[in-house]
């Protein structure tokens, strides 16, 4: 039968016949994830499995990211055990410290995720890989320790809504405000249990990075997966990051969905969602004056190299206002190196940013950039959750690289082009 | 098994930042999460909590981040089980692996309000408001979650599912 893009990749992990949606499927899964907050709990579970090891210690991934460097001794508690349980259980990738970057910038780098791969992940922002054509999800810690111990995980196939982009992109609009502007018209419960799918030339033309951006924020739509297809532009990054073998991967002509939904992008400025939910998403100049006092630019949603030339070409010659705080956090060691290596660190500096080490940190509110109480962030995050940044009483809005950075030049929400 | 206590409602798009703050993500100790549940939505709500309260909320409950900290937290301070709208995903697979009961009623919701006093039948899947005398119907658990419960978990299960394997071995 025909199958789209999640059904297809569910079929090549399982011997069951994948006959639509709502049908539940035992997978095999290619990578297995957790990170500094979720993997504690996970060991906890696994050991209560009596689990003695991994089910292949090559396709575990251990990723210290979320309050590194440790922000407390509680932090580093933590984070001990996760390191000790990588020792024993001889995970070869287990990463902290020099070789540790944000796990969703840094597995796709690493080779580690590519197209057709079941990748599961104590994170909800494990869908990231579905921008590389992978199904890619976000599960709990006792989901995860199941799936460290078996090697599989149970799945109920998410019926597809199919999402097209048409028309010609504007200046200073990419895959933020693409997402973004999804989610501002389904809403946060809109793709809830389902799979989205995504195409059209606009996605033709995107970047592997800018997808990756828009799956990244699929959850926000509480969706499973957000995927893409595989394609020349995919497989040449996959290529470029180490893997071999990897083949282009496109949904069934005749595939079912359950919605498909056709976006003009035609004349769309870039876009943000406003407090306290991803879904409340205005156009960049509605919000012209609103006044800012930090902007942070990284994140597994846009902190790669692609996002850091971004905000430098509009810093470029030009400094942040003295009223605002602005915090650049590449995603991982290889993007902050090639930041360096290009010069846009010192394009940062006489800018008046903070550069700071690959963490997800201010995020989720961890560190490196909590919010005073009626404070207002503009971050290239993907939360916008009441008290996500710190202060119940504090604000963050969600942008683009290319925004965020004009936000802090200006010292208030500011459209790149009208610096 | 019978749950009697008192409702706790709040309103749609409740995320897990709000059920447990990142913060208080240094411990996976149930009890200490549990000082902590909602503390994102309103800093010392937890006081108003006894054990077997509770929770009612609107649409996608739950949303936002895979911690299962979250369930634990509810867990934690007391609260067995949830009545909402509808889920987050990630959340209603964590709180069926954790014990956490969720009853998910649709509009039917609308027949609960903040301090009603309840009584939930989760073997007749009925949830009884003692303060108006309403009744709702709660729609069928899907066999493989009900599978999952019966196993007392996903831990239980799995430990199963490996001692099995190890025989064959």
């Amino acid at each position: 039968m025909s199958h789209n893009l999640a059904e297809k990749i569910l079929q090549a992990h399982t011997d069951e016949e994948i006959s639509g949606a709502g049908q539940i499927v035992t997978c095999r899964v290619s990578l297995v994830l957790a990170n500094d907050i979720t993997a504690p709990l996970a060991i906890k579970s696994f050991k209560g499995m009596g689990a003695t090891q991994v089910f292949d210690r090559d396709k575990v991934a251990l990723v210290c990211d979320h309050f590194t460097p440790n922000k407390d001794i509680d932090s580093a508690e933590q984070v001990k055990v996760v390191r000790e349980f990588a020792h024993e259980m001889g995970v070869t990738h287990y990463y902290e410290g020099g070789d540790c970057g944000v796990e969703h910038a840094l597995l796709p780098e690493l080779g580690l995720v590519g197209p057709k791969d079941i990748v599961v992940g104590a994170d909800s922002h494990t869908c990231t890989y579905g921008g590389l054509g992978a199904f890619a999800t976000g599960m709990g810690s006792t989901d995860i320790a199941a799936a460290l111990a078996l090697g599989e995980t149970w799945f109920k196939v998410p019926p597809s809504i199919r999402v097209e982009y048409t028309g010609q992109l504007e200046p200073f609009v990419g895959g933020k405000d693409l997402i973004l502007h999804l989610i501002g018209r389904i809403g946060v419960s809109g793709g809830l249990y389902r799979a989205l799918e995504f195409g059209g030339p606009v996605i033709d033309n995107l970047s592997v990075e800018g997808r990756m951006t828009m799956a990244n924020m699929a959850i926000e739509a509480g969706a499973k997966v957000g995927l893409f297809p595989a394609d020349a532009k995919t497989l040449a990054y996959c290529a470029a990051h180490g893997r071999t073998g990897d083949k282009a991967l496109t949904a069934d002509p005749g595939a079912v969905y359950e919605q498909e939904l056709s976006l003009s992008v035609t004349g769309m400025g870039p876009q943000v969602a406003c407090p306290h939910l991803p879904d409340n998403v205005k156009g960049v100049d509605e919000l012209k004056g609103l006044r800012v006092d930090q902007a942070v630019i990284g994140s597994c949603t846009n902190g790669r190299i692609e996002d850091l030339r971004e905000a430098a070409a509009v810093l470029k010659g030009r400094k942040a206002s003295k009223n605002v705080r602005l915090i650049i956090l590449p995603a991982t060691p290889k993007i902050w190196r090639q930041a360096m290596d290009e010069g846009l660190f010192s394009i940062f500096m006489d800018a008046g940013a903070v550069v700071g080490p690959p963490t997800c940190g201010p995020c989720l509110g961890g560190h490196m950039g909590i919010l005073a109480g009626g404070e207002r962030c503009i971050a290239t995050t993907n939360r916008n959750f009441r008290g996500r940044m710190g202060s119940l009483e504090s604000e963050v809005y969600l942008a683009s690289p290319a925004v965020a950075a004009a936000s802090a030049v200006a010292g208030e929400i500011m459209h790149p082009a009208k610096l | 098994m019978l749950v009697t206590g008192k409702a706790h409602k709040v309103g749609a798009h409740i995320d897990t930042d709000a059920i447990i703050p990142a913060r208080f993500l240094v411990t996976t100790d149930t009890e200490l999460l549990g000082s902590n549940c909602m503390e994102g939505l309103e800093p010392g709500w937890i006081k108003r909590v006894q054990k077997n309260d509770i929770m009612v909320a609107g649409e996608n409950f739950g949303c936002g981040s895979s911690r299962e900290h979250a369930p634990l937290a509810l867990l934690g301070a007391g609260i067995p089980v949830v009545v909402a709208k509808s889920f987050a995903r990630i959340f209603y697979r964590n709180s069926f692996n954790m014990g956490l009961v969720l009853l998910e009623v649709g509009d039917e919701v609308d027949k609960l309000r903040d301090g009603d006093q309840l009584e939930v039948n989760l073997d007749a899947g009925l949830i009884k408001n003692l303060t108006t005398g309403e009744t709702i119907v709660c729609p069928k658990v899907a066999r493989s979650m009900q599978d999952l419960l019966d196993a007392g978990g996903l831990v239980p299960y799995v430990k199963k599912r490996l001692a099995q394997k190890q025989q064959g071995a």
